[in-house]
């Protein structure tokens, strides 16, 4: 079983409402410059077979006309970006 | 002319959807799980939120056994109509162009709109004229029709633009002010306001009868 996750977001072009929304809000809190800021998805996974999982993406996960995606197998890719999460004295991959 | 109206878990509008059906024809309900359509002659896929709305508004309502045959029945020419949710689900599961995203105010709006008939040669609008207003409610937080601006050009080109929202009233930021498609064959309409709310003058109007009307008046095969 591999650990998948697959980033979801706006295609580049499509209004972002969310997004601009956020945008909008940050200057208020201090948080100068931030700029093109958008609002996707995050859908984790535990898979069998990671080869199978842009075939996910483009039946269901994703709308493919109004969503891209990107998918990260973060025990592969990243090893230590979740070291944090791990049960204390884990290091099972 | 027989209706079936399609209910999924989180369907709302299926009893109003099956009172306006039943103005003009028959009508019964179809369930999320059934594997036939049972002889009906027009499908109609009503608003509500299916399966919760969870991932996308109708991405997993398109999954259901039943879509499997109104599928078939669309692409082999049947009548079908989706309202609102039920748009949304045709457009996921590819029977309709295009998808509908959150409106640009990223509120829920419920209001009266007016709506101008661009395509009168459709199944479901065939009882109206090209350049008539009708009075129909809308309510929807993901409403806003998109569509690639060249997808929308072929739509045009096509007679695939049914319904319009008229000046002023596109509230949720739909791309040309588009309320509603067909299918190029024109017998899949699909549209965000809700024909089946106006039926009745007891709630202002009762021009949403007259997709319903069309509908039955089309010759059964």
């Amino acid at each position: 079983v591999t650990r998948v996750r697959v980033l979801i977001r706006p295609k580049a072009g499509i209004l972002d409402p969310q997004g601009q929304a956020v945008e909008r809000a940050l200057p208020a809190l201090g948080f100068e410059g931030v700029a093109n800021v958008h609002v996707g998805r995050l859908v984790e996974l535990d898979v069998p077979d990671p080869a199978r999982v842009p075939e996910m993406c483009e039946a269901l996960l994703a709308n493919p006309l109004i969503e891209e995606y990107s998918i990260e197998r973060p025990d592969v890719d990243r090893p230590h970006q979740d070291a944090g999460r791990m049960p204390p004295g884990g290091n099972q991959s | 002319v027989k209706f079936g109206v399609v209910r999924f878990p989180g369907t709302c509008d299926d009893i109003d959807a099956l009172r306006a059906a039943r103005r003009v024809g028959e009508a019964s309900l179809l369930w999320h799980a059934d594997h036939d359509l049972s002889g009906i002659d027009a499908v109609i896929v009503p608003g509500g939120f299916s399966y919760g709305d969870y991932l996308r508004a109708g991405a997993i309502a398109r999954f259901a056994p039943v879509m499997a045959e109104v599928e078939r029945f669309a692409r082999h020419g049947g009548l079908v109509l989706g309202i609102c949710n039920g748009f949304q689900v045709l457009c996921e599961a590819g029977l309709l162009p295009g998808a509908l995203l959150p409106n640009t105010t990223l509120r829920f709006v419920c209001r009266q709109v007016s709506l101008e008939v661009v395509n009168a040669d459709t199944a479901w609008t065939r009882e109206c004229a090209v350049g008539e207003r009708l009075s129909i409610p809308a309510k929807h937080t993901t409403g806003r029709y998109y569509a690639p601006d060249p997808v929308l050009d072929e739509l045009e080109e096509g007679g695939q633009v049914v319904l319009r929202y008229a000046a002023g009233h596109n509230f949720n930021g739909s791309a040309r002010d588009i309320a509603g498609v067909c299918n190029a064959a024109g017998n899949v309409v699909g549209l965000m306001p809700h024909p089946e709310h106006a039926v009745d003058p007891l709630t202002g109007s009762v021009d949403g009868l007259k997709l319903f009307l069309s509908a039955a008046r089309v010759p059964v095969a």
